[in-house]
């Protein structure tokens, strides 16, 4: 039976070859241009859906959480034992390099030297980061994130960078809720309350990011936030933690934990410190990319079952001469399927050219630009060949229904061309 | 050895039933070469149909040395096809995509698996027929004569018991027909069962035999 079998699909592939070789090359380009398109459809649909999101969780990553971030306790104002606890990731030979950061809110006032006592003060409530420059450009590189002005050093005394959205010319809505400055440019003097502290503070940069804990905040050096919020125990809010290339984020939140370090803080690695709402987006979005993918491959299979359709059709008096002759019916039926896979390969394969080598670095290159994300195209080759493998298995399937019901017909009638 | 017992073969169209065959009981020999004449609808392709197992009778019997074939499956009737017969069609039924030695070699690869063994048996009935030179030709790069050559090649590869052929001449010029009738005198002469329909009295006159049919019954056989 075996041998049978091989023997099938060797003559079914021999008559397959022929088929496709002597076949028109136009209708042979063109029905592997459409399962292009459909391999398009199947991967890349879903993958810039995808992408937005994930744009958006690498842009959180790369520019605030990093790999592992520790944040205060919810009942507590800040980490407690930072000191201790800096020195420990610091042993961790995980870890490349660290950026701790103080936090607090604050209202900044913009027009307080101008105004009447009868006009509404300009104001805006963020919050006010304090970095180590340097430490801080190192982990999430926020100096390549300045739009305008420049970015804060060491030395910097009443300095401040601010996030574009808390500036009125940034604000892409004039939402009732929402205050921002307005009339503030680099060089522009605003005022910062915190707590019972007010202090005149000068804008020294603007920085424009699509990430909101970014262009939500304003940014001064570490050591002047410490003394206007009282902080004199090295206690931080926030350490941002990178890690050497290819350290698995989990690992190292197990290791801070399994030393104690949650009694103080929050561990998380980026992916836990996603919004939630951000994952529920992920899920939705990957969903509705399933199910474009599944209308482009029950679109697909409808093509290639017409196509073979047609071809059977208009060659069923040669189904009937191979019949006829004492050709099995499974090996004209084996023939198609051939035929099918061939179309699907094919299109998989022009596909995987233009997915990886044209449309991902460029998508990379010129993210897509969206208000919340840098959409990048999500393609894993995981996950490639998984609907390359639905494909072929779908267009095996749209090519063996129809070369079965030319086979089953009568072979004499098939031979006459009788109905 | 063949034989038929009272066959009948007759179509429906609605509620209309058409007898074509009309019980033909008929016997040939290892060896013989008969041709089937008769006037246009008397049955004559229907009855070679039935005989080479590509249709299905009504109803009667159909003998193959000693094996009453209405006990075959579809798929055991294919392979009794494969194995016993050789056909030769009035429109030479060449596969286009193939060429001439592939069209010659497709049965003989679904046979015996080995394409060697395949493609050598394949020229050697190409040579046989004349057609040495035209190995890889498309049917299409081929004339009709050159092409029922190929078709009779495909045919008698594989050493078939009986072959059958349908009007072989019809489509051809009276010397590429003379050049296929000389083709089955030859195999006659080495043994080959031929059975033949043809409405042309001139080639069926170089058969062994002539059987007769008229509205779906054997009205005469002749010796030749």
């Amino acid at each position: 039976m075996f041998s049978s079998l091989k023997l099938n699909i060797r003559i079914g592939f021999f008559l397959a070859i022929r088929q496709i070789r002597r076949a028109s090359l136009w209708t042979t380009g063109l029905i592997i241009f459409v399962m292009v398109l459909t391999f398009l459809n199947l991967v890349v649909v879903s993958g810039i859906l995808v992408g937005l999101i994930q744009g958006s969780v690498d842009a959180a990553r790369t520019q605030y959480t990093s790999d592992v971030i520790l944040s205060s306790l919810n009942d507590k104002k800040y980490i407690e034992n930072s000191q201790n606890i800096v020195a420990l990731i610091k042993t961790l030979p995980e870890v490349s390099k660290i950026s701790a950061r103080y936090q607090e809110g604050a209202l900044f006032e913009a027009n307080y030297k101008t105004r009447k006592a009868t006009d509404k003060p300009n104001t805006a409530s963020a919050q006010i980061v304090g970095i180590s420059p340097g430490d801080e450009n190192a982990v999430t590189g926020l100096a390549g994130s300045i739009a305008e002005g420049s970015y804060l050093e060491p030395g910097d005394y009443d300095k401040v960078v601010l996030g574009q959205y808390l500036l009125k010319q940034y604000v892409p809505v004039d939402s009732p809720g929402f205050s921002a400055l307005d009339n503030v440019v680099i060089g522009t003097k605003i005022r910062m309350t915190v707590g019972e502290v007010t202090r005149e503070l000068t804008v020294k940069g603007i920085l424009k990011s699509k990430v909101d804990e970014v262009t939500r905040s304003a940014y001064m050096v570490d050591s002047q936030l410490r003394s206007i919020i009282g902080r004199n125990d090295g206690n931080v809010d926030q350490i941002a933690i990178q890690l050497k290339e290819g350290v698995d984020p989990i690992k190292v939140r197990e290791a801070l934990v399994r030393s104690g370090v949650d009694q103080h803080a929050k561990v998380q690695t980026y992916a836990d410190a996603q919004p939630q709402f951000l994952k529920d987006i992920i899920t939705t979005f990957s969903m509705l990319g399933n199910v474009f993918s599944s209308v482009g491959l029950v679109v697909s299979s409808i093509t290639i079952f017409i196509v073979i359709f047609i071809n059977a059709i208009t060659r069923k008096k040669f189904i009937g001469i191979l019949k006829g002759i004492g050709i099995n019916g499974k090996v004209i039926e084996i023939s198609y399927m051939f035929q099918s896979i061939f179309y699907a390969v094919c299109g998989s394969l022009i596909g995987l050219v233009l997915l990886y080598g044209i449309l991902q670095p460029f998508i990379a290159a010129h993210p897509i630009d969206f208000p919340f994300s840098d959409g990048i195209l999500v393609a894993p080759l995981g996950g490639t060949l998984f609907r390359i493998s639905l494909l072929i298995i779908s267009t095996l399937i749209a090519g063996y229904i129809p070369a079965r019901m030319i086979v089953r017909r009568n072979t004499l009638d098939s031979i006459l061309g009788r109905n | 050895m063949i034989e038929t017992k009272n066959l009948v073969k007759a179509f429906k169209n609605g509620s209309v039933e058409t007898r074509v065959l009309k019980g033909v009981d008929f016997k040939a020999e290892n060896g013989n070469f008969i041709a089937i004449m008769g006037r246009s609808g008397a049955g004559k392709s229907t009855f070679l149909y039935q005989m080479s197992l590509l249709d299905e009778p009504t109803s009667g019997e159909i003998i193959i040395d000693n094996r009453n074939t209405y006990t075959l499956s579809a798929e055991e009737k294919t392979i009794f096809r494969l194995n016993m017969f050789g056909y030769v069609f009035q429109d030479y039924a060449l596969l286009p995509e193939l060429t001439a030695l592939e069209n010659v070699a497709l049965p003989l690869l679904m046979q015996d698996g080995n394409k060697n063994r395949a493609y050598k048996k394949a020229e050697e009935a190409l040579i046989r027929v004349g057609l040495s030179t035209r190995f890889n030709n498309l049917p299409s790069q081929l004339s009709g004569g050159e092409q029922q050559r190929v078709s009779i090649a495909r045919a008698v590869a594989h050493n078939p018991k009986i072959l059958f052929a349908d009007e072989p001449t019809a489509n051809l010029d009276n010397e590429s027909a003379q050049i296929v009738m000389g083709i089955f005198i030859e195999l006659h002469k080495q043994g080959q069962t031929i059975i033949m329909v043809t409405h042309e009295e001139e080639y069926a006159k170089m058969a062994e035999k002539i059987v007769r049919l008229d509205d779906g019954k054997i009205i005469s056989i002749e010796s030749n």
